[in-house]
């Protein structure tokens, strides 16, 4: 195991190293002009050049790429071009309100969806399969977008059930008036994408011979659903929310955006139109840290669930 | 015998292929409407219909037809000041030139167009007919759509196919590249991407075409594993065709099916991240119209009641989305029958 684990973290650096080179590269080659772009509109030439001097852009760029390494590996990022907010602030002031949000839509979501894909697959080719598997098509082809703007208005705005937006520095609270809207809506549009794969999860399960074999037995069928069943679908479900789980630390943007919410996703959102280079390249670079450590995790999951995963 | 030959040769996988499709109703009837709506946007994209879709006709947020004509508000303005005009002239700086500019002004003529009090779809808050915009904004977001996901495939493929038919070196390097891509989460490379490339249709083609190849070179990869050691092509290699030809003549014929299903799928995917993108002001520019920005004035149009932009713009692109999915599953029903009815 701990052969298996320094091994996996060994093989993470030569990706780790790409992501860096992708996002040096992408915005040295295809960027704006870092020191036209903090030293504004009515900068002088001059002005510009002391930028460019204090940044290390006069330098040949290995010596940049240098630079930025040294950031990275040091966990200083310098300060946001556009507030001059230092980025590891802004990582520790917006990461909570994001959780707050996202960890209820990714607990719902999973347990919701267990059930309702086991229900439907159990129930294949009948009425109420196919009407399920009819109104999710119908519902994802609907954009997230529409279904934001009208529960926003409807629940909030015309019947007044949730705030229209808002949050405040207590968690309490937030969970409990704030949250609840948003969290309900993402849950409404998640669950139907979610049922559709687990379906197929468990309808790969149901149709094996150890199925037939315990229904020949004569367990009862919430017995062989629940425990043989559900423990095999569970490797490719797993897969699914580990794959899922690095996304909740950007958080659902479109609905920080929407309900003001002030989390890591809004911020990413403001950083791109404000040509805030250092917060999205802090941000990109991280998650990719995360992600790659959540699949690690994810694999030796594997092994606790599943008995017969070697991990080599 | 040569005839007899000729009856009894099997029919191709395309052939077969679409013996299958022709018997899923639900197929059919979706490539009918995906059909129609080719035909539509082709039309608009040749200016036949909904090129007047920035003419204000309406009043502004004018109603649907069937609602009648918005009510008049009772004005509580102020009231119009009565008794006679005082006269400024001697304090006021500009008196001279009024009458010259009175002079230049008949130069111009304003003709003031009778405007619609309401539209067949309703209009929005200019005035400009919903109908029209959201026959323009499916154009825009389908062909956008379609684009993108051509160009995530051409990369998926050609990349894959390297990966699986080489391997090696060249096979490591793009596993590689694959590892880097799907390290970081899709929404935020599109992001990092979105902030370096500029506003617009081409950009956003580039955008979700450079960061969704991931999904396709892995299904390409595996398939060109699988037949680089198969006799067909092994034989191939026998008669002395070159890498090329084996690649592009020989396998990729065989992994054809695998791609067109993969590229309808994007489709819908890029169509769904067009919207949201344009919405965030990262897609199309504020001179176009696609269903994103459609539903971005939306949302403050459905404060004050009117509904209709939004309803059209979600109509349009449900019907769309829907049919297309279907085809895709009809297509993939037909393509590859061991997975009929998996999903």
């Amino acid at each position: 195991m701990a052969a298996y684990l320094i091994r996996r973290l060994w093989q993470m650096i030569p990706t780790l190293f790409g992501v860096v080179l992708l996002v040096f590269f992408l915005f040295k080659a295809f960027g704006g002009d870092p020191a036209e772009i903090l030293g504004g509109l009515s900068a002088s030439p001059e002005q510009i050049q002391a930028i460019r001097t204090q940044l290390g852009l006069n330098e040949p760029w290995w010596v940049q790429l240098g630079i930025f390494l040294k950031q990275i590996v040091s966990f200083d990022w310098g300060r946001s071009w556009a507030t001059n907010e230092s980025v590891a602030n802004l990582f520790a002031t917006r990461l909570p309100a994001t959780l707050t949000v996202m960890v209820p839509i990714l607990l719902l979501d999973t347990l919701l969806a267990i059930p309702i894909a086991l229900l439907v697959a159990y129930l294949r080719g009948s009425l109420t399969d196919r009407s399920i598997m009819v109104a999710t098509t119908v519902a994802l082809s609907i954009s997230f977008l529409v279904y934001v703007i009208v529960g926003q208005y409807v629940f909030a705005f015309q019947l007044g059930w949730f705030p229209v937006q808002g949050w405040t520095d207590s968690l309490a609270t937030n969970l409990l008036v704030y949250t609840p809207l948003p969290v309900l809506l993402a849950v409404m549009v998640g669950v139907a994408p979610q049922t559709r794969l687990y379906r197929t999860f468990f309808l790969d399960e149901i149709g094996q011979d150890y199925v037939r074999t315990a229904r020949a037995k004569g367990l009862t069928e919430p017995r062989i659903l629940l425990t043989h069943v559900m423990r095999n679908a569970m490797i490719p479900i797993l897969t699914n929310v580990a794959v899922s789980l690095p996304g909740i630390f950007v958080g659902s943007f479109l609905i920080e955006v929407f309900f003001s919410i002030p989390g890591l996703g809004r911020e990413v959102l403001l950083a791109v139109n404000r040509s805030d280079y250092p917060v999205i390249q802090a941000v990109t670079i991280y998650l990719a840290v995360i992600t790659m450590v959540v699949n690690l995790a994810t694999d030796v999951l594997y092994k606790l669930v599943d008995p017969r995963v070697v991990l080599k | 015998m040569a005839v007899a030959g000729a009856a009894n040769r099997s029919e191709g996988v395309w052939a077969a292929a679409w013996r299958r499709f022709r018997g899923d109703r639900v197929g059919m009837v979706s490539m009918v409407i995906v059909a129609g709506f080719a035909v539509l946007m082709a039309a608009a994209g040749l200016g036949l219909v909904a090129a007047d879709w920035q003419v204000e006709k309406g009043v502004p947020n004018a109603p649907p037809t069937f609602m009648g004509p918005a009510k008049q508000e009772a004005s509580t303005a102020i009231p119009v000041p009565t008794g006679p005009n005082v006269d400024i002239s001697a304090v006021d700086p500009l008196a001279p030139r009024y009458a010259e500019w009175a002079e230049l002004a008949k130069k111009y003529q304003t003709t003031e167009a009778a405007r619609a009090p309401t539209l067949p779809f309703g209009g929005d808050r200019l005035g400009r007919d919903v109908l029209s915009k959201a026959i323009k904004g499916a154009q825009i977001s389908v062909f956008v759509g379609v684009l993108a996901a051509l160009v995530a495939t051409l990369i998926g493929t050609v990349l894959g196919a390297l990966a699986g038919f080489f391997g090696g070196r060249l096979g490591d390097f793009l596993e590689w590249l694959y590892n880097v891509f799907t390290s970081i989460p899709g929404i935020l490379l599109i992001f990092a991407f979105a902030a370096v490339a500029g506003r617009g249709v081409q950009s956003v083609v580039l955008i979700l075409g450079l960061t969704g190849w991931t999904g396709i070179y892995r299904l390409v990869r595996a398939e060109f594993l699988k037949h680089s050691v198969r006799e067909y092509v092994r034989a191939a290699e026998a008669v002395g065709a070159s890498a090329a030809s084996r690649i592009f003549r020989h396998i990729l014929p065989n992994v054809s099916h695998v791609i067109l299903v993969q590229l309808s799928i994007l489709v819908v995917g890029f169509i769904k991240a067009e919207v949201i993108l344009s919405y965030l002001g990262l897609g199309v520019s504020v001179d176009q119209v696609s269903w994103g920005t459609m539903l971005a004035e939306a949302q403050s149009e459905l404060i004050l009641g009117h509904w209709w932009q939004l309803a059209a713009a979600t109509l349009f692109m449900a019907v769309f989305v829907t049919a297309f999915s279907l085809m895709t599953d009809a297509l993939r029903d037909a393509l590859d029958p061991k997975l009929r009815g998996a999903e």
